[in-house]
């Protein structure tokens, strides 16, 4: 037996897990075991390869090689092939980091995802972690704030708001308790990201949350998370413990005067505590009705007091803004849309997953090359960007680029990065109903428009889909999207109308159906 | 799949003492109490008032806002199919009508036996879709065989 155990690593993460990473590790364990072979069996994050996985990652002299997707079964083969020194199978993808879908991507965030233990702290520190950290533990929280702004970072979480102005905001305010608040709901459809990045590398959140404590003066904060990451949850848990332990967050972060109590509360099912007063009002033990702006969270928010509350993959972008410059984020990006973007490629795709790049990949590039297209060999149809209030786009708008502006002027918008490919067996009138049916369903209630108009909107395309008297209700669904757009109080209710609209402007022939024979009735 | 004990005034007036210390106790609460015993009793309602001096009002509603509380015990089995764009992209739709067309199970229906699959909208899988979360195990590329295995797995066991 050689001195050296073979590293072999098995994600651990939900996806990864979800289609059979857990038996593919104990395989590994056994065979190994029986064969005499010492092996340390790591459980890393994702690479972001979703359809390749199971992936396992063999660390050899030349580098880590993937093998993927690989099943329990295929376990004694691989050892039969000499996996655990690179050895050639037919399921070898080759060095994980020179693979296309890697070499392509730029990798900011998720730069340690799938590479390191998620759980250990010296892993994370000997990839990076804490420089960011500790270089804003030597600037005053003035400083940190202008860094984050000249960064030209927009909150990830959707609205797309300056992350240093909001900062700015608390760090002004007088109080004699601030908060700060990661919302970690990740409600919309076709998002993962968040969900990755806390199996794959909590402390980067923890890390991200701390600087922006330190920034503007917080001393409690907490993560929002929705109860359907389970994985996540546990993960994030220990992270919190361990982090405590060794004196990075608790009564003094790093061993320095500031003190930062972090903790996770979970989500009960509900898509609108997404929206960040209705989550306040949630963390506070409330219904979660949303609250009229203004007055600003920033100034009012959590029990009242000032708090910053920005999505995950906003705090994750922060360490490395702080190690490595404002500058340097901001040279990637375009226009308005400084830094990168992970972007969540999902639905009927062949290669569907995590990708992070530079704001500015056309839509086209991300779901032909890096997708590979529709995983049912059929043509695309349509594609949803931006989650459940986001805009059907065509096959013919793909062009379009990765940025805030360039979506919002087609009447599209980018949300929180997640895209959803449909091939040509898709509905339209039904996806405008779903649009409608989901927003009465996850209505807060609180204004009429909204919670009226929804349930109206779900029975219009009802008679619609039943190609009953076609031009009048189409009227009567365009009236209503104008009033839902003008007088809800939320995007909730206000962006239900984009994906109906966007269905029914670019798939016109999916709304003018013929009646249904009557026994239907 | 858990197995609950039943509800238990005393031992839920124990678990709600030991969150109150907790800002904004009430959803930790909530959740402790149905990780217990599988759902919230309605007479959770006063030991929470009580113990965070709120009126029962905002208690009950809280309770009856989010779609996770469950306020009567619930089937051994709880299976939450997504039913959100990227599974739909995928055809979760046509599980749902091969579930209840080949195999008597329809979703949502809480007289189903002691088995229930559950409507939920995005688990974070959207790559791997349909997918599915079955006590607390996310799943991928679900069909409604597989679907159909799990519920008579949960009749099995309870
Ligand atoms: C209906 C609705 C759902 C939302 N869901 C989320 C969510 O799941 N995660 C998130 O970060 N922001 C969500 N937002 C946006 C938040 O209200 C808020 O803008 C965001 O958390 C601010 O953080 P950021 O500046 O870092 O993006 C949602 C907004 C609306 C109207
Ligand atoms: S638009 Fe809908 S979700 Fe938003 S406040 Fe009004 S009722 Fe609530
Ligand atoms: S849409 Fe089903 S897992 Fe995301």
């Amino acid at each position: 037996m050689s001195a050296n155990p073979v590293r072999i690593f098995v994600p651990i993460d939900a996806a990864a897990l979800s289609v059979g990473a857990e038996a593919v590790a104990q395989a590994i364990a056994s065979e190994a075991a029986a064969r005499g072979l010492a092996v340390e069996i790591v459980r890393n994050g994702s690479r972001g390869m979703l359809w390749l996985e199971p992936m396992v990652e063999v660390e050899t002299a030349e580098g880590r090689i993937g093998y993927g997707p690989a099943t329990a079964k295929d376990v004694p083969a691989l050892f039969d092939a000499g996996f655990a020194s690179g050895g050639a199978h037919a399921l070898r993808l080759g060095k994980t980091e020179e693979l296309d879908w890697m070499k392509r991507q730029q990798r900011l965030t998720f730069e340690r995802v799938g590479v390191t233990d998620p759980l250990s702290i010296a892993d994370y520190r000997a990839h990076g972690g804490f420089k960011g950290l500790e270089k804003a533990l030597a600037l005053t929280g003035g400083e940190i704030v202008d860094a984050v702004k000249a960064s030209g970072l927009r909150g990830r979480g959707g609205a797309g708001f300056p992350t240093g102005i909001k900062w700015k905001t608390v760090h002004d305010a007088k109080a004699e308790q601030k908060y700060i608040v990661c919302n970690a709901d990740e409600g919309d459809s076709g998002t993962f990201a968040d969900r990755m990045l806390f199996e794959g590398d909590p402390y980067l959140v923890i890390e991200g949350m701390t600087i922006a404590a330190i920034a503007v003066g917080a001393t409690r904060g907490y993560i929002y998370l929705r109860s359907e990451y389970p994985h996540a949850h546990r993960t994030l848990q220990r992270a919190i413990l361990k982090a405590e332990a060794a004196g990075l967050i608790g009564a003094s972060v790093l061993g320095s005067q500031h003190a930062f109590h972090l903790e996770v509360r979970l989500g009960a099912g509900a898509y609108i505590c997404g929206e960040e007063t209705s989550l306040l009002e949630s963390l506070e033990g409330k219904r979660a009705i949303v609250r009229a702006k203004p007055p600003l969270p920033a100034l009012q928010g959590l029990f009242g007091k000032p708090t910053v509350v920005n999505n995950v993959l906003s705090f994750a972008a922060v360490p490395w803004i702080m190690d490595h410059g404002a500058q340097a984020y901001a040279d990637y990006g375009m226009g308005r849309s400084r830094g990168t973007l992970p972007i969540q490629l999902g639905g009927n795709v062949k290669r569907g997953g995590l990708i992070e790049l530079a704001f500015g990949i056309t839509l086209r590039e991300i779901i032909e090359d890096m997708g590979g297209g529709t995983l049912s060999g059929r043509p695309i149809r349509a594609v949803q960007v931006g989650g459940p209030l986001g805009a059907y786009l065509t096959a013919e708008q793909l062009d379009v680029q990765m940025d805030y502006e360039a979506l919002a002027s087609m009447r599209a918008m980018l949300g929180h990065g997640g895209i959803v490919v449909f091939d040509d067996s898709v509905d339209m009138a039904k996806q405008a109903r779903f649009a409608f049916e989901f927003c009465a369903k996850e209505s807060c209630g609180k204004c009429t428009p909204c919670r009226i108009g929804a349930t109206r909107g779900v029975e219009t395309m009802d008679r619609i889909i039943a190609g009953a008297e076609i031009p009048k209700n189409i009227a009567v669904l365009r009236d209503l999207s104008k009033l839902m757009t003008d007088a809800s109080l939320c995007a909730m209710g206000g962006l239900t109308p984009m994906p109906v609209l966007s269905a029914l402007n670019h798939f016109p022939e999916d709304f003018d159906r013929p009646p249904l024979p009557l026994a239907a009735e | 799949m858990a197995a609950y004990p039943a509800w238990d005034q005393d031992s839920a007036r124990m678990i709600v003492a030991g969150l109150a210390h907790l800002e904004g106790a009430t959803l930790p609460m909530l959740h402790a109490l149905q990780d217990e015993f599988g759902y919230v009793d309605p007479q959770a309602v006063p030991l929470i008032a009580e113990a965070l001096n709120l009126s029962r009002a905002e208690v009950h509603g809280a309770i009856s806002f989010y779609h996770d509380f469950k306020t009567a015990p619930q089937p051994a089995r709880t299976i939450k199919l997504c039913r959100a764009e990227a599974c739909q992209a995928l055809g979760c739709e046509s599980v749902v009508a091969e579930l209840s067309a080949k195999h008597g199970i329809a979703v949502d229906d809480h007289h189903a036996g002691d088995a229930i699959v559950e409507t939920v909208y995005c688990l974070g899988n959207c790559a791997l879709g349909p997918s599915a979360l079955v006590d607390g195990e996310l799943i991928g590329r679900v069909d409604a065989a597989r679907i159909a295995g799990l519920c008579q797995h949960g009749r099995a066991h309870s």
